[in-house]
C-alpha cells in the first residue's frame, strides 16, 4: 500500500512512468514481433488450417479487454475508498482502451468465426457477453463525459464501474446458461499444443505491455493537460 | 405513519396521478406488444414462440420510461434535499422509491401481461410462468434502474444515458425471465430459471439501495 500511495502522487508518477515507458514500449514491440514471427512459422492446425493464426490476435485481445475492466474496477475502488484523484485519471484513461480491445476481440472473433462456424456472428455465449461488455464500456465512458463537474463525474463513474464489476460475472454466467458454442479455455487446461502455446503467450504479453504503454501515455497526457489548464487559469487571473 | 411509508405512498400517488409515468408505461407496454406482430407477421405459432422474449423486453423498456424521473423531479424542486435531511437513512429512501416504482410500474405490467400473452396465443402454463417470472423479475428492473437513475439525476438529458447504463446490467433478468417461458414451452421445468431470476432480484434489491444512496449523496454534494 505504501508503495502504491507514493506513486499515486502525480509528480512521482510522471517521474516513474517516464523511466518505465521506453522499456514497456520496446517490450511491446519485441513480444508482438517475435510472437507474430513464431505464429506465422507455426505449422497449420490439423483442423483449422491457417486460420489458427487468428487465435494469436483474437485471444489476447479478448483477455486484455477483460483485464482492463479489472484495472478500472480496482482504480475505482481505490478512488472511492481513498479519494485519490490519480486513480480517477487512471480509470478514465483505461476505459477507451478497454472498449477498443473489446471491439478488436469482437471483430477478430467474427472474422475467425466465418471460416470456422460458417457465419460472422453467432449468438454464442462468449460473443454475446463480449458485446454486452462493449456496451458497459460505452455506458461508463458516456457517464464520464456527461457529468461536467470532474469530482462528481469521477465518483459516479467509480460507482458504476464497481456495479459493473459485480454484474459482469453474473452476465457471463447467465449468457453461458443461455447458449454456448464457443470452445472452452485451452491454456491452463493444457489443451493447446506447445507449438501454438509459445507464440500465444508471447502475444498475450505483448498485448498486455501494449495496454500498459498506452495507459501510461494516456495518464501522462491527462496530468499534463490538467497542469496546462491550471497554468492558463493562473495566467488569466 | 412511518417516514418510509409516507414516502412510499407519496411516490405512488405522484406516479398514479397526471404527469406520473404509471399509465404511460402500461400503454407503452401494450403498444410494443401490438407493433411486434405488425413487424414479424401474424403467424400465431411464431408469435407464441416469441411471446416470452417480446413481452419481457417490452416490460423492461416500459419500466425504463418512468425510471429517469425516479430522483430527478425531487432533485430539481429541492425536495430531495429535504428528504435527505429527514431521519430516514438515504438507503431506506432509495428502497422506498424502488418499492414505489415497482408498485406503480412493475406490478401493473405484470398484471397486464396475461392479457397480452393471450394475444400472442401463448399456452396457459407458459402464461403462468411468464406472469410469475415478471412478478419476481421486475423488482430487479426497478432496483438496478434506481442505480442508473441516481447516477444520472443531475443531468438534463439523463433519460438518454440511463438505458445505455442499465440495459447491459439487466441482461440476466431478460435471459432468465424469457428463458423460463421458453423452457415451459418446451415442456421442461422452469424452476431453475425462476430460481436464478429470484436470486438476481434479491441480490439487486439488497445491494442497489446502497449504491443508489451513495450516488444521491455525491449529487447532493454532501
Amino acid at each position: 500500500m505504501q508503495f502504491l500511495f507514493r506513486y499515486a502522487n502525480p509528480h512521482n508518477f510522471m517521474r516513474l512512468s517516464g523511466v518505465v515507458l521506453p522499456f514497456t514500449a520496446i517490450g511491446t514491440l519485441l513480444c508482438l514481433g517475435i510472437g507474430l514471427y513464431l505464429g506465422f512459422s507455426a505449422p497449420p492446425d490439423y483442423q483449422q488450417g491457417r486460420t489458427v493464426l487468428m487465435m494469436f490476435i483474437h485471444v489476447p485481445a479478448a483477455t486484455t479487454a477483460m483485464n482492463v475492466y479489472g484495472a478500472i474496477a480496482v482504480c475505482s475502488l481505490l478512488s472511492l475508498v481513498w479519494r485519490h484523484p490519480l486513480s480517477d485519471t487512471a480509470a478514465r484513461a483505461a476505459a477507451p482502451l478497454g472498449a477498443l480491445f473489446t471491439l478488436l476481440g469482437l471483430i477478430t472473433g467474427s472474422l475467425w468465426g466465418k471460416p470456422m462456424w460458417g457465419t460472422y456472428w453467432v449468438w454464442d455465449a462468449r460473443l454475446t457477453s463480449f458485446l454486452l461488455l462493449l456496451f458497459i464500456y460505452l455506458g461508463y465512458i458516456a457517464l464520464w463525459n456527461a457529468i461536467e463537474d470532474e469530482v462528481r463525474a469521477a465518483r459516479a463513474a467509480a460507482i458504476l464501474a464497481l456495479i459493473g464489476a459485480v454484474n459482469i460475472p453474473i452476465i457471463y454466467f447467465s449468457v453461458e446458461w443461455w447458449n454456448t458454442l464457443h470452445q472452452g479455455e485451452g491454456i491452463v487446461s493444457g489443451g493447446t499444443a506447445p507449438v501454438f502455446l509459445k507464440p500465444l503467450l508471447l502475444m498475450m504479453g505483448g498485448y498486455f505491455l501494449l495496454f500498459l504503454t498506452l495507459w501510461m501515455v494516456r495518464i501522462r497526457t491527462a496530468i499534463l493537460e490538467r497542469r496546462a489548464r491550471n497554468l492558463m487559469q493562473a495566467g488569466a487571473r | 405513519m412511518s417516514p418510509f411509508a409516507t414516502l412510499l405512498l407519496r411516490d405512488i400517488k405522484l406516479a398514479a396521478r397526471s404527469g406520473g409515468g404509471a399509465a404511460l408505461a402500461l400503454s407503452f407496454f401494450a403498444l410494443v406488444a401490438t407493433l411486434v406482430p405488425l413487424g414479424v407477421g401474424p403467424d400465431l405459432r411464431l408469435l407464441a414462440r416469441m411471446a416470452g422474449g417480446i413481452l419481457w423486453v417490452a416490460a423492461v423498456l416500459a419500466a425504463l420510461l418512468s425510471l429517469d424521473r425516479l430522483f430527478q423531479g425531487d432533485f430539481e424542486d429541492g425536495s430531495l434535499d429535504m428528504i435527505a435531511l429527514s431521519p430516514l437513512p438515504l438507503e431506506l429512501t432509495a428502497l422506498a422509491k424502488i418499492a414505489a416504482h415497482w408498485l406503480s410500474t412493475g406490478l401493473p405490467l405484470t398484471l397486464l401481461s396475461p392479457l397480452l400473452a393471450l394475444l400472442f396465443n401463448l399456452a396457459p402454463p407458459a402464461t403462468l410462468i411468464l406472469f410469475v417470472s415478471l412478478l419476481i423479475g421486475t423488482p430487479a428492473v426497478s432496483a438496478v434502474g434506481a442505480i442508473g437513475a441516481s447516477l444520472t439525476l443531475s443531468l438534463k438529458r439523463g433519460g438518454l444515458l440511463l438505458p445505455l447504463i442499465i440495459l447491459p446490467l439487466l441482461s440476466p433478468v431478460v435471459i432468465f425471465g424469457a428463458g423460463a417461458v421458453a423452457l415451459s414451452l418446451d415442456g421442461l421445468a422452469s424452476v431453475n430459471a425462476l430460481g436464478l431470476l429470484a436470486a438476481f432480484s434479491f441480490a439487486a434489491l439488497l445491494l442497489s439501495p446502497f449504491a443508489a444512496a451513495a450516488s444521491v449523496r455525491l449529487n447532493l454534494g454532501s
